[in-house]
């Protein structure tokens, strides 16, 4: 798998600066590195401890502890299939089946071509319409195993024109 | 705008507000902006709609609104047109063209558009006619679909920031408290504790005071805080300030989901807007106190709901809960005395101190005052946000609201408080619903999640499947929880498997109380419920799985098969056609076929058939 990216070391020093380099904001920090590379790249880890003065295991216990931080390279699209409650006595396990047939990835895996990360959460809050998955930061609602398909192919579309 | 510098300059504000709004004139199509509708497309459905206004030249004389939340998320996008308040419901940016040449030129209905009640199959042209709303009292959520939550002017239009007002130069915060604790009101999040004795004890300890709200809303089935931040968030912000004037407290925190970012973006610009009206900040108001309120984003980790998991998650560490021998009204975040409520409970505060305590105490049943939000969802017809007095029935809620189970299934049971709570079966559908009535048929309010389940629910799976979800989301500090859920789930995993043993429902059992005793938070404590209140009413199904090796209900793969009824089948060779595998077969008008040896149990064949001629057996 290609997992070349080039950080941007100027943008994360001006992220710890926007928290001031406050030690009570690493998770959010991280956040936001991972909302421009989607994911956090361990090579930003010396930096944090050096900058936030924390230790290494802190940096890794808050890194793994939550789930919206990975420390390795996520697709370019983030698929999350809402399984909460509602979605799943709708039949979000279908939708999922359904996305790992047409992507050929399972659950937490991602594509070889870095396009697409496949992930199961727990609810986004979307109960009424499910079942729901977000692709990054768009909900899309009342899926089946069919239009959960289009809905891939749309994002795929997008990605080559 | 300047900031306001006294109490009589945001009257005077306020005044001109609303008379500027009543004075205008035109019409204002408000199209609902919440996340459920946004699922559904509103973003295009608002880029076509001023396109279409301007086309016609009509965008000075129309004014659209992207509003909060309606509820009635089901039926999204909702666009209501004022001052009618006509109703359309799932709109398509197609629609918008014919919306806007007949109703907003010409003032006439849409036919095809017309919201048809599923239950009665009435057609209903008005937003107050709508059976989903008419039988709700909105006290907290009604003016959700009214204001862009992202303007501050359209909250203090309608009377925002009144009872900060009140609060800030009519009382003490004695007084402040004395009204909370006559209110009876109780915290929304799902435990139900007295929220004035909450503020009363966190005012009695000294130190540096924290106000925090609690936007982790993490029980899977349950939207209503994401909704109230997303539609209405100088509500949350006002009951936190008039909050942080009772208990004495110049520092606030939301803790909400990274996951809600729709919710962290309307909250961000509220603060904004509050700060640079001195609503919030340095002499609010000129009242000569100071509070700050900050935003903390949590990490998908449902655990630090919990109050000092969330904590130690605000602290910047991994969010896992301590013993409470020492309560965080003491010693919370940064060891200082913090008060942390649900957002909810938040948004509570506002109507209480501004219509009375006495007011807010008449409604509701006799230990649980007020209203409630609900998030009905499942298998209902109208899925939404329900906001209803506390002690209103199940039934109620379900059919007269939800207009009951859709597609002519069975009503199997409603799972209430999310993975902590229990699966209601239908014997109880006439309780009154509150904090103490759930408790007695052995599940919780919870946060208010409400998820009904059909015969095509298997009980066994929904209680495998929160235990799965609390598997995940165990921090792993005590045994009971981490081995004991685990335990539990691999006697789950087997049942639904087709390995289930005599004796595994007793163990189950055993290993719930256990873990219930000893776990060390709300999370383990509370995690047995689904499994234990699936064995007390859903006893036969259990016993299905472990000695027939049967799933009557067709989810558990191993235990089921599909077949067609010969004599239902019509030969319509819809089924046949769906089917991925190529397992059906059958001539035009014949019974059709399923080859068992092809059948992956997908289940479309099942949910395509029109004559129910597809079997579980």
């Amino acid at each position: 798998m290609e997992n070349q990216i080039v950080i941007d070391w100027k943008k994360i020093d001006e992220i710890i600066e926007w928290y001031k380099s406050d030690r009570e904001a690493l998770l959010m920090i991280m956040q936001d590195i991972s909302d421009i590379y989607n994911y956090v790249p361990p090579e930003v880890v010396p930096i944090l401890v050096e900058k936030l003065g924390v230790k290494p295991s802190l940096v890794y216990s808050v890194a793994t502890f939550y789930k919206t931080i990975s420390l390795e390279p996520r697709g370019k699209y983030i698929v999350s299939v809402c399984t909460g409650t509602a979605c799943h006595v709708r039949g979000a396990e279908k939708v999922m089946e359904a996305l790992e047939d047409r992507l050929h990835i399972k659950e937490s895996e991602t594509t070889d071509d870095l396009l697409f990360t496949l992930e199961a959460v727990r609810c986004v809050g979307c109960c009424a319409s499910g079942p729901v998955i977000t692709v990054n930061q768009n909900t899309h609602g009342g899926l089946n195993r069919s239009s959960v398909v289009k809905v891939i192919n749309e994002y795929e579309n997008q990605h080559v024109s | 705008m300047a900031k306001l510098e006294n109490r009589s300059a945001l009257e005077s504000y306020r005044n001109t507000l609303s008379s500027e709004q009543k004075s205008r004139k035109k019409k204002l199509i408000s199209l609902c902006a919440g996340s459920g509708c946004g699922a559904y497309g509103t973003a295009k459905v608002h880029d076509a709609l001023i396109q279409e206004l301007a086309k016609h030249g009509l965008d000075k004389e129309v004014e659209v609104k992207l509003s909060g939340c309606h509820g009635f998320c089901e039926k999204g996008p909702i666009l209501v047109i004022h001052p009618e308040g006509i109703f359309y419901a799932q709109i398509k940016e197609d629609h918008i063209p014919e919306i806007v040449e007949k109703t907003i030129k010409n003032g006439e209905l849409v036919k095809s558009l017309i919201y048809k009640d599923p239950a009665t199959k009435e057609k209903i042209t008005y937003e107050k006619d709508v059976s989903f709303y008419k039988l709700q009292q909105r006290i907290i959520f009604g003016n959700n679909g009214a204001i862009d939550p992202t303007s501050i002017k359209d909250y203090i239009a309608v009377g925002g920031y009144k009872a900060l007002e009140k609060a800030l130069f009519d009382m003490t915060p004695e007084e402040i408290i004395d009204q909370i604790k006559k209110s009876g009101l109780r915290g929304r999040g799902g435990g139900g504790f007295p929220t004035g004795i909450k503020w009363e004890t966190c005012r009695r300890h000294d130190g540096a005071r924290y106000i925090i709200c609690n936007a982790d809303e993490g029980d899977p089935g349950a939207y209503m805080d994401r909704s109230l931040l997303e539609g209405n968030p100088h509500l949350v912000l006002e009951g936190m300030i008039i909050g942080a004037v009772a208990i004495g407290s110049n520092e606030g925190y939301v803790y909400v989901r990274h996951e809600y970012p729709l919710a962290v973006k309307n909250l961000s610009i509220a603060l904004q807007r509050a700060e640079e009206l001195g609503l919030l900040g340095k002499n609010i108001l000129g009242s000569g106190f100071d509070l700050n309120i900050h935003i903390s984003r949590g990490g998908g980790a449902f655990v630090c709901g919990e109050s000092t998991a969330l904590m130690a998650s605000l602290e910047g560490m991994p969010g896992r809960p301590r013993a409470k021998y020492i309560h965080t009204v003491e010693k919370g975040f940064r060891n200082n005395p913090s008060n942390l409520n649900n957002v909810e409970t938040w948004a509570n505060v506002p109507v209480i101190i501004e219509k009375g305590a006495e007011w807010y105490a008449s409604i509701g049943t006799k230990r649980s005052k007020g209203t409630k939000i609900f998030s009905l969802v499942g298998k209902v017809t109208n899925t939404g946000l329900v906001e209803v007095p506390m002690g209103t029935t199940l039934r109620t809620i379900i059919y007269d609201i939800g207009g009951g189970v859709p597609n002519k299934k069975q009503f199997k049971a409603v799972q209430t408080g999310g993975p902590s709570g229990g699966c209601i079966p239908e014997r109880f559908l006439n309780l009154g619903v509150d904090f103490d009535e759930l408790a007695k048929v052995g599940s919780i309010m919870g946060s208010g999640g409400m998820i009904v389940m059909d015969q095509d629910n298997c009980m066994v799976d929904v209680a495998r499947y929160f235990l799965d979800f609390l598997k995940e989301e165990s921090c792993g500090q005590c045994n009971p929880c981490r081995e004991g859920i685990t335990a539990m789930l691999d006697i789950l995993t087997d049942i639904c498997n087709g390995n289930g043993k005599e004796g595994d429902i007793e163990l189950l059992e055993e290993l719930g109380m256990m873990i219930q005793k000893f776990s060390l938070c709300g999370l383990g404590t509370s995690a047995p419920n689904p499994v234990l209140t699936t064995i007390l009413y859903f006893r036969d199904e259990y016993e299905a799985h472990i000695r027939d090796k049967k799933c009557p209900s067709g989810v558990c793969k191993p235990l089921f098969h599909y077949e067609i009824d010969e004599e239902a089948c019509t030969g319509c060779t819809l089924c046949a056609k769906r089917c991925p595998e190529e397992a059906i077969t059958g001539e035009k008008k014949e019974p059709h076929h399923l080859d068992l040896e092809k059948c992956i149990k997908c289940g479309i064949c099942y949910d395509a058939c029109k004559f129910d001629a597809i079997l579980i057996q």
